[in-house]
């Protein structure tokens, strides 16, 4: 039995399964996923899934039935090991070896852990996987004072949840600035202080020297460089990713920093194709290689490969965007803002209702909104199109963007 | 546990049973419903799981959001006055029996 076969169970590698089915693919489909669980939807994680009472069945893409019904065959808690591409095979961890006509590596990424004295206490914890969130919750009971390590979207996401869950919560920042990669200082500044609203103490240039043991391996506090004492019943680190490439390299695929994949998502080999987290590709958008780390860039990859397989003209070109969610505040932005010349704001900060338009030149790049979903839907629409509205429709709230797209 | 029934864009009915407290896109896309997309897993943040509530459960529905109503405005299919989100609707003992029915397109 040869078919597709699908290296992690993210959402790419979920997306693929389902849309090689719904593109009317009739050979075997194996989904190979190390974690022991349905493949799951990972944005609640950091988000909603700790403040939600629905718990941990309504994070799952499918039921089992799902599966069985569409011939989707699950190899969870097992690892691929190898590729074998002169054989085409893999290998996973129990020595079985599994044949291919084509392979998708979606791997994804893997956690940047932590590495200073403390940093394997109990207590210490990342936020990736269901396990992962399934040993904070635990913690989260018998914690008063939460440290958080970084300033990127998942550590402020976890703040925000932690300070509504009433804990109190301070976030170490290496850097001058929150949300450094993601936005400009304007909307940083601005989500810093939706954080000082909500009693998050952010502190920047701060360095850690160790985590300190209460005597029994359990997290006490965390010592900064500069000597200060923060108690602590959990830490929870969110330094970042790295494209997981193990396996895409050690099967010489190409790769630097992502397995580099050309617009069908194909990597160098015809046969093996990579999505998602793990994938490098050159975009249209910024105009140069990139490797996003998003939901939307996951799905949208695995279509394009489901497509391909099953023998449709497709290309991968879609808009980037993102999203975040921080108490009442929901953060949505789309397309690439690096490297804009200037850009116009709609709408009032006061209010906590805005959104910058980002240009290149003459050009509209990208759009970052704050509580305006309907910017972010247009803008989607427009940067797509590549039609630029005018300042003067920018900041004229009332304008409705979308009458600018042809019907 | 409530019971919600999907009806697809050409009328082919679906019926399921969620658990109290799942919502409508949830339970549509774990099931495998066609015409629920729900890419965002929920959040409100992509307008794929739009879909038109049967009038006779309208008055029953939680209120709209803001963020929700202009969301409403850029789905792939024509709003209507029942459209909803459907990740914004749970399924609820006062929802029992409610009626969905699904878009022609989410993208």
């Amino acid at each position: 039995m040869s078919g597709v076969i699908i290296v992690g169970g993210g959402h790419a590698g979920y997306q693929c399964a389902d849309s090689l089915r719904r593109s009317g693919y009739e050979g075997a489909i194996t989904l190979v996923d190390g974690e022991g669980h349905l493949p799951y939807q990972r944005p609640p994680l950091s988000k909603s899934h700790l403040l939600s009472d629905t718990g941990e069945e309504a994070l799952l893409f499918r039921t089992q039935a799902y599966y069985d019904d569409h011939a989707i065959r699950l190899k969870l808690a097992h690892r691929v090991t190898a590729i074998s591409r002169a054989e085409k095979q893999v290998k996973l961890d129990n020595g079985e070896t599994l044949g291919y006509d084509k392979l998708v590596i979606a791997t994804g990424a893997k956690l940047r852990q932590l590495d200073m004295p403390g940093s394997h206490l109990n207590g210490v914890g990342y936020i990736k996987s269901l396990d992962d969130i399934r040993y904070i919750q635990t913690h989260l009971n018998q914690t008063d004072e939460a440290v958080i390590i970084g300033g990127g979207f998942i550590a402020l996401e976890f703040a925000a949840t932690a300070a509504k869950l009433g804990k109190k919560v301070t976030v170490l920042v290496r850097g001058q600035r929150i949300l450094a990669n993601a936005v400009t200082p304007e909307l940083s500044q601005y989500m810093l202080d939706i954080h000082h609203q909500h009693g998050v103490d952010i502190r920047f240039g701060a360095e850690v020297d160790h985590i300190a043991d209460d005597g029994n391996g359990n997290v006490e506090a965390v010592r900064l460089k500069d000597g200060t004492l923060l108690p602590a019943q959990l830490v929870l680190a969110g330094i970042g990713v790295t494209a997981d490439t193990e396996l895409a390299v050690s099967a010489k695929l190409q790769c630097h920093d992502g397995v580099v994949v050309d617009a069908q998502c194909r990597t160098n080999d015809p046969d093996i194709f990579a999505a998602g987290d793990s994938a490098r590709y050159d975009n249209p958008f910024s105009g140069t290689e990139i490797r996003l780390e998003s939901v939307q860039n996951a799905v949208d990859q695995a279509k394009v490969i489901a497509q391909v397989i099953t023998g449709q003209e497709a290309e991968y070109h879609s808009v980037p965007w993102f999203w975040s969610d921080q108490y009442d505040i929901k953060l949505q932005m789309v397309g690439i803002h690096e490297g804009y010349t200037h850009f116009y704001q709609r709408g009032e900060q006061e209010e906590d209702k805005f959104s910058l338009f980002f240009f290149r030149d003459e050009q509209l790049i990208a759009i970052h909104t704050v509580n305006r979903p309907a910017d972010h839907m247009a803008g989607r629409k427009l940067i797509t199109a590549g039609i630029s509205p005018t300042q003067t429709q920018i900041e004229d709230a009332g304008f409705k963007l979308n009458s600018l797209l042809k019907k | 546990m409530p019971t919600v029934n999907y009806i697809s864009f050409d009328g082919q009915p679906t019926q399921l049973e969620l658990a109290e407290g799942m919502t409508i896109m949830q339970g549509a896309v774990m099931n495998g419903i066609e015409g629920i997309e729900g890419e965002c897993s929920g959040s409100c943040a992509c307008a794929t799981c739009h879909c038109y509530v049967d009038d006779a459960w309208l008055a029953k529905l939680p209120e709209m959001s803001e963020n929700e109503d202009e969301m409403l405005d850029d789905t792939a299919s024509e709003r209507k006055p029942n459209s909803r989100l459907s990740c914004q609707i749970k399924a609820t003992a006062e929802l029992d029996g409610i009626v969905i029915h699904m878009p022609e397109e989410q993208e």
